[in-house]
């Protein structure tokens, strides 16, 4: 098949940026989106023209690297889909496609549709995590976790970090990824310790960076793992303890 | 470690940055956990929803004394008689718990505009640069999506309302006390009922969106019981905007007159 | 013969550095007899970590916290994207959770056997020990593994194991171990001890007077070409399968970091040594980018077979039973389709290469899952498998609960690397190699469910000693200074380097020539490796990379990201890897493993080993000059488990 894309190009953090058009020809529907770009891109530098800069990496909808924003949906019309697990047959002959990079003050345009996700980073070492020295571990069967715990600390724990919550977001906020890496942590004994000063540390650092959550459950519906927003709720809840409770947090 | 010179990126973020994410000890946080909670964006939500409820209690109320005007004339005048001298008296003076409530309406309504106001700006920066094409929402319903306009509305209405009714500026012949009298005579005119049908829609959309959101933002959640959720603020809605809305209607179409 | 090429110049055998003693309690005695540091002198001790995988971010954390300073790399955008995180199934760790007899010796013993007796018997034992510890501490950082309903950890059998060893999160295990290891490292970075660096590749390694004393990196974004130095400098970059161009392994894994350093005196050991996994989704066209994994346990459910009828088009239920060949269960009745994976993808490719390859590009065999649909129901299957299934009918548009899958062996992980010694470091003293990129534990062949094992055995438990016993006797030495003529001269190779990649303004992509490496190696040095291939092969490599010399086009510029041309330096490498792999596998004139020598081979087509010429480890020692690599052989001894033929009929 043969498709228009407007792609956003933008050469510097600085750059104003725009949208170029490029025709995608002799598009197979087994193609991958990521693939239909390579083969933009190929044609591009026979052309002489620099190619598009995306991220990518695994290419099996783990590594959390792709995705941008297609026809102003994260990741695309596919749910529960990273961008490189989207394929061509989800188009038809003719389809015009818009490729826009996420747009967030947490997130800056580095190029084209790359941009810096390491606030996400920063979220995680205010507190994702459990302090335990290597060696220090006890034997691991000597904490019983109730299976449905376990389940949905998984649930959790499933987060990629691609940061479709925050581009999906009407405002920008990155609720989602840190409620689930603080849920996953809060819900297990092993995480339970350190629950108050963890979320209160991470909340404040999600809240330099991002906006504030509206609950209008648009980075549950782009959320390729599709983690649910019932996390927010339970960050939400663990933070006003946090806040409430005597020995500070 | 010695480098030739400082890499580029050894840290990206800026010393302020930094700053904020050290972790800070106790003492230099401020002293009174209430208001460095409402610092936080996150606390805001959190008076958002405490004071949405608080609203949401006044309106039902606001609604079911309402239709006291469907019984007789004489039904609201007392009605409205007794909330503003009798009300908890005589445990309390006379129009004591009723400034009381005023007071409190007076708060929560100011905390929720505020933070509202200061949530939006926090909102507007988290984004500097908008998507250059259009969304294509998934989830986010027109509820959602207009709160702040909704709001606005709603904001507007009451300074109106009470200005109509408490004071009665607007109102032809108004007459302190007679609810009933001046309730007829300003929606007798149909340009004030249409408003007030329109903003009591627009408080309905507020509602349908807020009284789902306060359980989010409050962390009420429990797998089994997250789709009364939903329920309950679709039934609040209907029911609180249902019986504000059969008044301006009942008089436009004479059936109160 | 051994070494009968005379393009192989034999240098002297290398000493692995295994303590002599008991293999049970070798490595508790070891850590007694190793040298320590002060808590209060670690601080003073620079580390420099490349790569922020299992292994690495593992020893990150685990030297951070131990008071090291350690300052870290990663080429990706943050630490957490290291393609650890798309292993599937699981990690294995001798618990007996499952009481049924499973025991550190027997994962030991597995793992050796599995291996083809081509590994170090001392740290494969260590391995197995340190298996032990791995879980207890991934479960103390939350890591959510799956339990049963007393709340006790699951375990499953996987890759043929006949114990159940293998702990798993779902279908993402490596995400869950990797995230936390990457969360541990986070927790010292803010506790100041690691200093991270996003989006920097690693271009050189910087030996002065024969140790590894710094690197020399490239900023991904400015450009920028910045030298660091410390007292030890550790690898953690992962495999090499990125030469086949299609491969299991994610699109920015290269060979990059350990190529400078074998180009730098650094030894690479068996470099032929690469594992074809047997589950992967057929490649579609020449536009496929990679190969995506269908995690090996769905073999413990799903029966692999072709057409009897060769070029048989018919859909596959249309096919009766009796003219299917379920190959696998007919040649290895005790194991079916359970057997190894290079045995199962051997036989893959044999029924495939015979024409009875399915598919529309006759490319793949079927994996069927209709008789364990009927045996466990719909739901049964969906609980194992469902995550793995959908991902099939994303990607092919072919739902596997009405058709059969169809899969086809893809490279995947390579088990040589950098030569290693028992302390996990390099003949280069400082420069240490840890996880997929050195070679030490696998053998031949590896096991399913050990790779992850081994990453987070090497980065929490062996490396953050052994480099303790080296670091110990260079206290109050500074760093070597940046301003060294040695860092001065590697940053000027590397800066040429890239303008001369710039300058070339050819006419064909980079991926072109990636390409069309992959094709060259897949075909002469893939599953099935013979002499007349392999010489093939390495009269085609050179000439394709003199084409690439000469015709790449790289656009861009280099101030700022151009992935155009971190590729081109990568397949720059991979072509050099690719020959001294081909000239690896023509040495190796046996079959052991993953390394299938056709002229050597049992009557039933099995991998026929010699172990009278070839029990040894090859390491090859980059010259100089331009001419051949010197081969340095590590014999290898077989005290604890007796050398057998292995057999899975």
């Amino acid at each position: 098949m043969k498709l228009t894309l407007h792609v956003w190009r933008q050469n510097s953090p600085t750059d104003a940026g725009r949208f170029e058009s490029y025709t995608a020809a002799d598009i197979s529907e087994d193609m991958s989106f990521l693939e239909m770009l390579d083969q933009v891109n190929e044609q591009l530098i026979a052309d002489g023209i620099e190619p598009i800069q995306f991220e990518h990496d695994c290419r099996e909808g783990i590594c959390g690297s792709c995705g941008v924003m297609i026809d102003g949906r994260a990741h695309g019309p596919q749910r529960g889909t990273a961008t490189c697990q989207l394929h061509m047959r989800q188009y038809s002959d003719g389809d015009e496609i818009t490729i826009e990079p996420w747009r967030a003050a947490g997130f800056p345009v580095i190029k084209d549709l790359v941009v810096d996700r390491s606030a996400f980073d920063r979220i995680i070492e205010s507190g994702g995590y459990v302090s335990v020295p290597t060696g220090a571990a006890p034997d691991a069967n000597l904490i019983p976790v109730p299976k449905e715990t376990a389940d949905r600390a998984m649930d959790a724990a499933t987060c990629i970090g691609c940061g479709a919550c925050v581009a999906a977001c009407p405002n920008g906020a990155a609720q989602l990824f840190t409620a689930a890496k603080v849920s996953q942590l809060n819900m297990l004994p092993q995480g339970r310790p350190e629950k108050l000063e963890r979320v209160a540390n991470m909340v404040d650092t999600m809240e330099q960076f991002f906006g504030s959550c509206t609950n209008v459950r648009e980075c549950e519906a782009s959320c390729p793992k599709e983690i649910s927003i019932d996390f927010i709720a339970m960050m939400n809840r663990d933070y006003l303890r946090s806040r409430f409770s005597s020995n500070g947090a | 470690m010695s480098t030739t010179q400082q890499p580029p990126r050894a840290d990206s973020r800026t010393p302020a940055e930094q700053q904020a994410t050290a972790k800070r000890p106790a003492a230099v946080r401020y002293s009174t956990w209430a208001f460095e909670f409402y610092r936080s964006a996150l606390g805001k939500k959190y008076v958002m929803a405490i004071t949405g409820v608080i609203g949401m209690a006044y309106i039902f109320g606001h609604m079911i004394g309402n239709l006291k005007i469907f019984i007789s004339p004489e039904s609201i005048d007392a009605y409205g008689e007794w909330l503003r001298e009798s009300l908890l008296y005589p445990i309390l003076p006379h129009q004591v718990a009723l400034w009381g409530i005023r007071l409190v309406l007076i708060a929560a309504l100011v905390l929720h505009v505020h933070a509202a106001y200061a949530l939006t700006v926090i909102n507007r920066r988290a984004r500097p640069v908008k998507y250059q094409t259009s969304r294509d929402y998934i989830a986010a319903d027109f509820a959602a999506r207009t709160m702040r306009w909704t709001g606005i509305i709603v904001l507007l209405f009451i300074g109106y309302h009470l200005a109509d009714f408490t004071w009665g500026w607007f109102n032809p012949g108004f007459e302190r006390g007679s609810v009933y009298r001046n309730a007829v005579a300003s929606l007798s005119n149909p340009v004030v009922a249409l408003f007030y049908i329109t903003a009591n829609l627009a408080l309905g959309v507020h509602l349908y969106h807020g009284a789902w959101s306060l359980f989010q933002s409050l962390g009420v959640s429990r797998p089994r019981f997250n789709r009364w959720r939903r329920v309950f603020a679709t039934a609040f809605a209907v029911v609180t905007i249902g019986g504000f809305i059969s008044v301006p209607l009942a008089v436009l179409l004479g059936i109160v007159e | 013969m051994a070494s009968n090429m005379s393009t192989v110049t034999l240098g002297s055998e290398l000493d692995g550095q295994v303590p002599s003693g008991d293999i049970e309690s070798l490595w508790d005695q070891h850590q007694f007899d190793m040298k320590l540091v002060n808590p209060a002198n670690k601080r003073k001790f620079e580390i420099i970590m490349i790569g922020t995988g299992l292994a690495g971010a593992s020893a990150a954390a685990t030297l951070g916290e131990l008071g090291y300073h350690v300052t870290v790399f990663t080429f990706h955008d943050s630490p957490r994207r290291a393609h650890s995180i798309s292993a599937q199934g699981g990690i294995n760790a001798a618990k007996n959770y499952q009481n049924d007899g499973d025991s550190v010796f027997r994962l030991f013993y597995d793992t050796v056997k599995g291996g083809d007796y081509r590994s170090r018997e001392a740290n494969v034992y260590r391995l197995a020990q340190a298996s032990l510890s791995i879980i207890d501490q991934a479960v103390a950082q939350g890591v959510p593994f799956a339990r049963e309903y007393g709340g006790l950890l699951d375990n499953r059998s996987f890759g043929g194991a006949q114990v159940s060893r293998t702990f798993y999160a779902r279908g993402q295990t490596g995400q869950q171990l990797l995230l936390g290891a990457y969360q541990a490292m986070a927790r010292q970075v803010d506790a100041g001890t690691v200093t991270l660096h996003n989006r920097v590749e690693m271009l050189d390694l910087v030996v002065v007077d024969g140790r590894a004393v710094g690197v020399v990196v490239r900023d991904l974004l400015t450009g920028e070409i910045t030298s660091h130095s410390a007292h030890a400098v550790v690898l953690a970059t992962g495999g090499y399968s990125n030469a086949f161009y299609l491969s299991t392994n994610a699109m920015k894994c290269n060979a990059t970091a350990i190529w400078r350093a074998y180009r730098k005196g650094a030894y690479l050991a068996n470099p032929c040594f690469t594992q074809i996994h047997p589950t992967a989704i057929p490649a579609s066209e020449d536009f496929q980018s990679k190969l995506t994994l269908m995690s090996e346990s769905l073999r413990n459910d799903g029966r692999i077979w072709v057409p009897e009828e060769p070029h048989d088009d018919r859909s596959p239920r249309d096919i009766d039973d009796s003219e299917r060949d379920y190959f696998l269960e007919r040649r290895y009745p005790a194991f079916g389709n359970l057997v190894p994976r290079d045995v199962a993808s051997r036989n893959a490719k044999e029924r495939v290469d015979s024409g009875h390859g399915v598919g529309r590009k006759h490319n793949g065999v079927y994996l069927d899952f209709a008789d364990a649909i009927d045996r466990l129901g719909t739901d049964a299957i969906t609980e194992k498998y469902g995550n793995l299934f959908e991902m099939y009918e994303r990607i092919t548009g072919e739902n596997p609960y009405a058709v059969p899958m169809r899969i086809y062996p893809a490279p995947h992980y390579t088990m040589g690397g950098l030569w290693v010694d028992y302390h996990l470091m390099s003949n280069l003293p400082g420069l240490f190699v840890i996880g997929e990129a050195n070679f030490s534990d696998h053998g031949a062949n590896r096991l399913g469910a050990s790779a992850l094992m081994q990453g987070l055995a090497d980065g929490y438990f062996v490396l953050p000693y052994t480099i303790g016993n080296y670091l110990s006797p260079l206290l109050g030495q500074a760093p070597v200074d940046t301003g060294h003529d040695a860092f001065k001269q590697a940053e000027k190779t590397v800066r040429e380097r890239i303008d001369q990649l710039l300058s070339i303004g050819g006419t064909r992509t980079v991926d072109w020539f990636h390409r069309e490496l992959g094709k060259i190696l897949w075909d002469y040095c893939g599953m099935g490796r013979n002499r007349e291939g392999l010489e093939k092969a390495l009269s085609e490599i050179p000439a394709l990379r003199a084409e690439f010399e000469a015709d790449v086009r790289v656009l861009g510029d280099d101030a700022s990201l151009n992935e155009s041309l971190e590729k081109a330096g990568r397949v720059e490498d991979f072509f050099e890897l690719a020959e001294l792999m081909c000239i690896d596998a023509l040495d190796r004139d046996e079959s052991c493993g993953a390394h299938f020598r056709e002229e050597h081979q049992t009557a039933e087509g099995e991998a026929l080993r010699n172990d009278e010429d070839y029990s040894y480890v090859a390491a090859w020692e980059h010259n100089d000059a331009g001419g051949p690599p010197t081969l340095h052989k590590e014999p290898l001894e077989f005290e604890y488990v007796a050398l057998s033929q292995r057999s899975y009929k």
